[in-house]
């Protein structure tokens, strides 16, 4: 694999290849000393032109666990405001010696774009309201790990909220539909994409109706600035009709697990404190985002050794 | 060309309003003089094979000067259209200062003059600046010699504004032509509302932004009695609007670009920004129902909205790249390729009918006859030849057929009876 840059081009197998090396990842993660030197000599470079706290932390601190060297390149200090373009941006940094770009940037398309113009890996940290792989891969091995399965036939997830403008919902439609979930959506119209009947989903716009027979339940963030683009009349109204209170946690199955990519809006689409629910895989999610980040990157730059090396740190 | 050369193309397929013959057509002194059989010249050109016909009409090229001279200046895009068979090229007032005064108005007619491959011919803006507030002194610009205005790039918005320039269009006798798009509708918008769009994450163009206002302009010169020309229709439901106003008798024109007929929206899914252009590229459906326009007559022209930029421009993301592509060099291959239509009928929407809709058929577009100015271009409609951007004369390499072979291959140009590309080779 030379890139990630969505679920479709990683396909089954490839879900499933870095699905397993993430537990691996876990069980390194669990020790004493939590690093490998299996990325020594590599340089990992994060290129964020739009703001993350998480996901960035996530990946460099998935980079320095596998030894790998760090950049970061932050768009607030760079030239890209004194109109370097992309290409000039990327080249530049290329010309220093770099193995593998994390890129996340508002604009669709934007790791294709990189990838024309380096021969560095590069990895979707999230591109406009199109792709974030990695989230996708967290979320799916949070589950397997919590629910102690594989494959997810015969289990309903449902996302709920902002779908239109989500690239977590995009990612995880995939993924999860691939490993054999029923994929439900939950959002008003305004929320929803405008082709969504060609999607393999069904699609509800009522929350209520659908809980009894969610086993995954996921809530999506909903940004403040969907209200004054008429997406919502209002927050508060969002959160009657779409937010999740005690009373529809109750409605639940006992079983069902709660998910969500942070970072969360409470009293928003999160009326009731997560830690007070049961099933919330909420915190789980975030301590496998540094594990499946490893997995993604050990598996796009140890090359030739990595099979060697994997057997050996799994013995 | 020298002076009291008679030239004579020997042989060709004469190609004008009137239909299709092969004849001689003899050209001396800037004009035609003599179209017959077995015409003897100083000079003769083999034009067995190849079509004869009036030059080529663009009713829509950005030539960017002044004022973004590093993606084409107005001498580039003039050797750039008549390498593709043009004589004469309504320039976009787009440009920066844009086209709302004389003085820009004369510069860009003289830049074209200075150039010299063809003529220039300077649109008017509606609005002052492209702005969709106050008019632009359209008296004056008609005053000298603008005849059509246009504000593309924006829609005029605002109702009010827009029938009062088309009622002040009417008593001057000029033409408006309308950028169909309703911007509340289309803010951030990379490419077509649709199934693409949607797994894609790109902010959706819905085809309605541009339909309602084809739909609200001819309502307008229903009421106002101006003649409006719709600039690149995109959709199968503005065709259908135009068609159900050309059958209402309404003074109503439209054009389509070769990209619409040729090109659809998941051209996108590559993430190249060569294809973000503003109407976007639409549905196969689309497609089918602006082809089918083309050939029942209610599309009137085709115009190539060549848009040059330069490469660190187009090399911005999905959502700052400037939409738009080249069209000027490769409009008769694609046009010849995609559309099922008599040779007649393309001379008329290359040549002939822009020529009306831009006020000049009193020296392009004419049938080819004595005395007829030698505005002229000579292609062979069965000649391929491989789309390789060094070799385009624009400034700018933004072409979408890069690397496709097009069948249609523009021999000569010639232009007030001169050539200004010979055997493909532009002369100046």
């Amino acid at each position: 694999m030379k890139h990630l840059r969505s679920i479709d081009e990683l396909g089954y197998d490839g879900v499933v290849r870095l699905l397993e090396l993430t537990r691996h990842m876990v069980e390194i993660n669990a020790r004493p000393v939590p690093k490998v030197p299996a990325l020594r000599g590599k340089t990992v470079v994060s290129l964020f032109f739009e703001d993350s706290t998480r996901t960035r932390l996530s990946f460099e601190t998935a980079a320095k666990r596998l030894s790998a060297d760090t950049m970061t390149f932050s768009v607030s200090t760079s030239s890209v405001n004194k109109g370097e373009s992309l290409r000039d941006t990327i080249e530049t940094i290329s010309d220093m010696g770099v193995d593998a770009f994390v890129v996340r940037h508002k604009s669709t398309g934007t790791p294709w774009q990189i990838s024309e113009w380096t021969n560095a890996s590069v990895v979707n940290a999230g591109d406009g309201w199109h792709q974030h792989p990695t989230q996708a891969l967290v979320d799916c091995f949070t589950v397997r790990q919590a629910l102690g399965i594989e494959r997810f036939d015969g289990l309903t997830l449902t996302i709920v909220g902002d779908i239109k403008h989500s690239r977590v919902a995009r990612s995880n439609i995939t993924a999860f539909s691939m490993l054999g979930a029923n994929v439900v959506l939950v959002a008003p119209p305004t929320l929803l994409p405008p082709d969504v009947a060609h999607w393999p989903v069904t699609v509800s716009h009522r929350l209520d109706d659908v809980l009894a027979r969610t086993d995954m339940l996921y809530m999506l963030r909903l940004q403040s600035e969907r209200m004054s683009q008429g997406h919502v009349p209002s927050l508060r109204e969002y959160g009657e009709t779409f937010g999740l209170d005690a009373a529809r946690a109750a409605k639940l199955p006992a079983t069902a697990v709660i998910m969500h990519p942070g970072p969360m809006n409470r009293g928003v689409e999160m009326l009731v404190d997560p830690s007070a629910l049961p099933n919330s895989l909420i915190h789980q999610q975030v301590a496998n985002g540094v594990a499946v980040r490893m997995a993604v990157l050990f598996d796009l730059l140890a090359g030739e050794s990595s099979t060697a090396y994997l057997a050996s740190v799994a013995s | 060309m020298t002076r009291g050369e008679r030239i004579v193309f020997k042989s060709g397929r004469v190609v004008d309003s009137r239909g299709e013959r092969v004849a001689d057509v003899a050209v001396e002194g800037g004009v035609v003089v003599e179209v017959g059989e077995q015409l003897s010249g100083s000079r003769t050109i083999d034009a067995a094979g190849c079509v004869v016909a009036p030059g080529f009409v663009d009713l829509h090229a950005h030539l960017r000067e002044p004022g973004k001279e590093e993606a084409e200046t107005i001498e580039t895009g003039s050797r750039a259209g008549a390498k593709g068979g043009y004589t004469a090229l309504v320039a976009m007032p787009n440009t920066d200062p844009p086209q709302d005064s004389v003085a820009v108005i004369d510069f860009v007619r003289e830049q074209g003059k200075r150039a010299g491959l063809l003529e220039v011919v300077p649109s008017g803006c509606i609005t002052l600046g492209r702005q969709g507030e106050t008019l632009a002194p359209m008296a004056e610009l008609a005053a000298a010699g603008v005849r059509i205005f246009t504000d593309d790039g924006n829609g005029v918005q605002d109702e009010l504004l827009m029938r009062r320039a088309m009622e002040y269009a009417k008593g001057l006798g000029v033409t408006l032509a309308q950028h169909c798009e309703v911007a509340t509708l289309t803010k951030g918008a990379v490419m077509n509302e649709c199934q693409c769009c949607t797994s894609l994450g790109l902010p959706g163009w819905p085809s309605i932004a541009e339909e309602l206002m084809v739909f609200r302009d001819i309502e307008l010169a229903r009421l106002t009695g101006a003649r409006v020309h719709f600039l690149h229709l995109s959709t199968a439901r503005s065709v259908e609007l135009v068609r159900a106003a050309k059958r209402d008798g309404l003074p109503i024109t439209a054009e389509v670009t070769p990209h619409h007929l040729s090109l659809d929206e998941t051209r996108l899914t590559t993430f190249d920004t060569v294809f973000k252009v503003n109407p976007p590229l639409r549905s196969l459906a689309d497609i089918a129902a602006l082809r089918a326009g083309v050939v029942d007559g209610t599309i009137d022209a085709l115009a190539t909205d060549h848009a040059p930029h330069p490469r660190r421009d187009k090399e911005l993301t999905l959502d700052q790249a400037p939409p738009g592509m080249l069209g000027l060099e490769t409009a008769l291959g694609v046009a010849l390729g995609v559309l099922d239509v008599s040779l007649t009928q393309l001379v008329r929407i290359m040549s002939i009918h822009p020529a009306q809709i831009a006020g000049i058929d009193d020296r392009h577009g004419r049938d080819i006859e004595s005395g007829a100015p030698a505005n002229l271009v000579v292609f062979d409609p069965n000649a391929t030849w491989q789309v390789v951007p060094e070799s385009l004369a624009s400034k700018s390499r933004n072409t979408p057929y890069v690397g496709m072979t097009l069948r249609g291959k523009v021999r000569h140009t010639i232009y007030n009876g001169e050539f200004t590309v010979f055997d493909g080779e532009a002369q100046r």
